[in-house]
């Protein structure tokens, strides 16, 4: 007996993935514009990316390899059970490495290695509304998309100077898209926000909460909001990663012990293994073939 | 005496082939002036060609009022989709999701269907227009989202006066309809972001 049996291929009936499906080619056709869907009840909790999750299952196919990520990571909570959905629901091919996947679900970052044509990266989308924390209103927020009066959200950031010095905005940073919507980009660190502008991959946003979809197609114009006196910057590290040594990739932190150690490591595992298995070394990395025995 | 033709014709395999033919209409609304083939095995009556039965399988249902065109309306066509997908036939074309035009029902104008509004520019239409070809007519520059610099497209068989149109839906943005042109198994899309220019020869 097949495991698959008391499911439809990918968990949702046809009738939802036709309704998301409709809500998909729309987000495409309107860059950056939160398109209203049926947002169904998964088997996992909201805020566990159903909204990535209903995204990713009404476009894969058999022939789809998927990689999901958390944080940049294969091997962390969320990703290992998403990807074991989907192994489970539509026996896909899974992988871990960004290159060989067709399809990548993200939480929250943006792979090191730059995703290329044919590619689909489906991002777990929390809250898409960029305007929600400044204007409670669903009905206030909707005019001002459709009236493209986006001061508030200049207003915001300019608060930030006045009181920090700089733009104090380091993750879900709001982005501008082909001129017109101005965008969640979900809670990636700004570090990511330059790999959207023009990325050769199509971008494909899921809220399962807030029943919105969104997308930005490739080669679209994606730009952070700034100033001219305070453009925007991203995130820039001390020291490289102290596995693998790369540099320029965003790091995370890792407390080591209770007496203030700690070290930076690659947020995205596959890149940094990738790098290792090439032989790069950080301060405090192993080779590879050392650790594993 | 009831026209079988109707109970025939749709997908042996609807779930995988859905699929595979959404991945195509999605890749090619992502980047406008891309060409995809549908695998050809899903036939309606009224001459309609494959990859609008292919595309009508694929994303109408209950919840999508239809409009048809002329012919298509007179035809087996509004039974077979009914049979098919459940879809209702919209009152007007201002309530339709999706409008289906062959060539016998001629160039839709633009007029009458719906552009979503400024707050909801979703809620537009969708039109499905079979062309002579999909290449091989007058070249036109694509420019816009999902095109990197720029594609040339060259369909076959639209009206004359397509470009002024297709600039005049453009200029409406965020509202605007979407625009699928299908030949025989094929597709090619134009989401309302699309800028066309005429080539110079």
């Amino acid at each position: 007996m097949s495991g698959l049996a008391t499911y439809n291929f990918a968990y949702l009936d046809e009738q939802t993935k036709r309704m998301i499906r409709r809500a998909i080619l729309k987000a495409i056709a309107i860059p950056g514009y939160q398109v209203p869907f049926a947002s169904r009840e998964m088997p996992m909790p909201y805020g566990w990316g159903t909204g990535g999750v209903q995204v990713t299952a009404a476009i894969l196919g058999p022939t789809d390899v998927l990689k999901v990520i958390d944080q940049g990571a294969d091997d962390t909570t969320n990703a290992v059970s998403i990807r074991a959905f989907f192994q489970k629901v539509a026996n896909v091919e899974v992988t871990t490495r960004t290159k060989d996947a067709t399809i990548i679900q993200t939480r929250h970052r943006i792979p090191e290695e730059k995703l290329t044509e044919g590619q689909v990266l489906v991002y777990q989308v929390p809250i898409p509304e960029p305007l929600r924390f400044l204007e409670p209103r669903e009905t206030e927020t909707r005019k001002m998309h459709a009236l493209s009066e986006y001061g508030l959200m200049h207003v915001k950031l300019y608060e930030d100077i006045a009181r920090n010095g700089h733009i104090a905005t380091t993750y879900a940073y709001p982005v501008k898209v082909e001129g017109r919507y101005v965008m969640d980009p979900s809670p990636t660190p700004k570090f990511d926000n330059p790999k959207m502008h023009m990325s050769e991959a199509l971008q494909l946003f899921g809220a399962g909460r807030e029943k919105r979809i969104y997308a930005l197609p490739p080669f679209t114009d994606v730009v952070s909001l700034d100033f001219d006196d305070h453009p925007f910057t991203v995130q820039s590290f001390e020291k490289p990663c102290a596995l693998c040594g790369a540099e320029g990739v965003y790091l995370d932190e890792v407390v080591l012990d209770d007496r203030g150690g700690r070290m930076f490591v690659c947020s995205d595992t596959d890149y940094c293994e990738d790098r290792r298995a090439q032989g790069f070394l950080g301060d405090q990395g192993v080779p590879l073939k050392e650790a594993a025995e | 005496m009831q026209d079988t033709s109707i109970f025939t014709g749709g997908f042996a395999e609807p779930v995988l082939q859905g699929q595979a033919v959404f991945r195509a209409v999605m890749d090619c609304m992502a980047n406008p002036g891309r060409i995809k083939d549908t695998d050809g095995t899903p036939s309606a009556p009224g001459g309609v060609p494959s990859a609008m039965a292919a595309l009508a399988l694929t994303l109408v249902d209950h919840d999508t009022p239809v409009a048809l065109g002329k012919s298509l309306r007179a035809s087996a066509f509004p039974a077979w989709l009914a049979f098919q997908t459940g879809a209702p036939m919209a009152d007007t074309a201002f309530d339709a999701a999706f409008a289906f035009f062959t060539r016998a029902d001629g160039f839709p104008g633009f007029e009458g269907f719906p552009i979503g509004s400024d707050e909801y520019p979703d809620r537009s239409v969708t039109l499905i227009v079979e062309v002579e070809a999909l290449e091989g007519g007058p070249e036109m520059a694509a420019r816009g989202p999902g095109i990197r610099e720029s594609a040339v497209i060259a369909p076959k068989g639209l009206p004359a006066d397509f470009l002024a149109r297709w600039r005049e839906n453009g200029a409406l943005f965020p509202r605007g309809i979407d625009l699928v042109l299908v030949e025989s198994t094929r597709l090619l899309c134009l989401p309302r972001t699309t800028r066309l220019q005429a080539r110079e020869v």
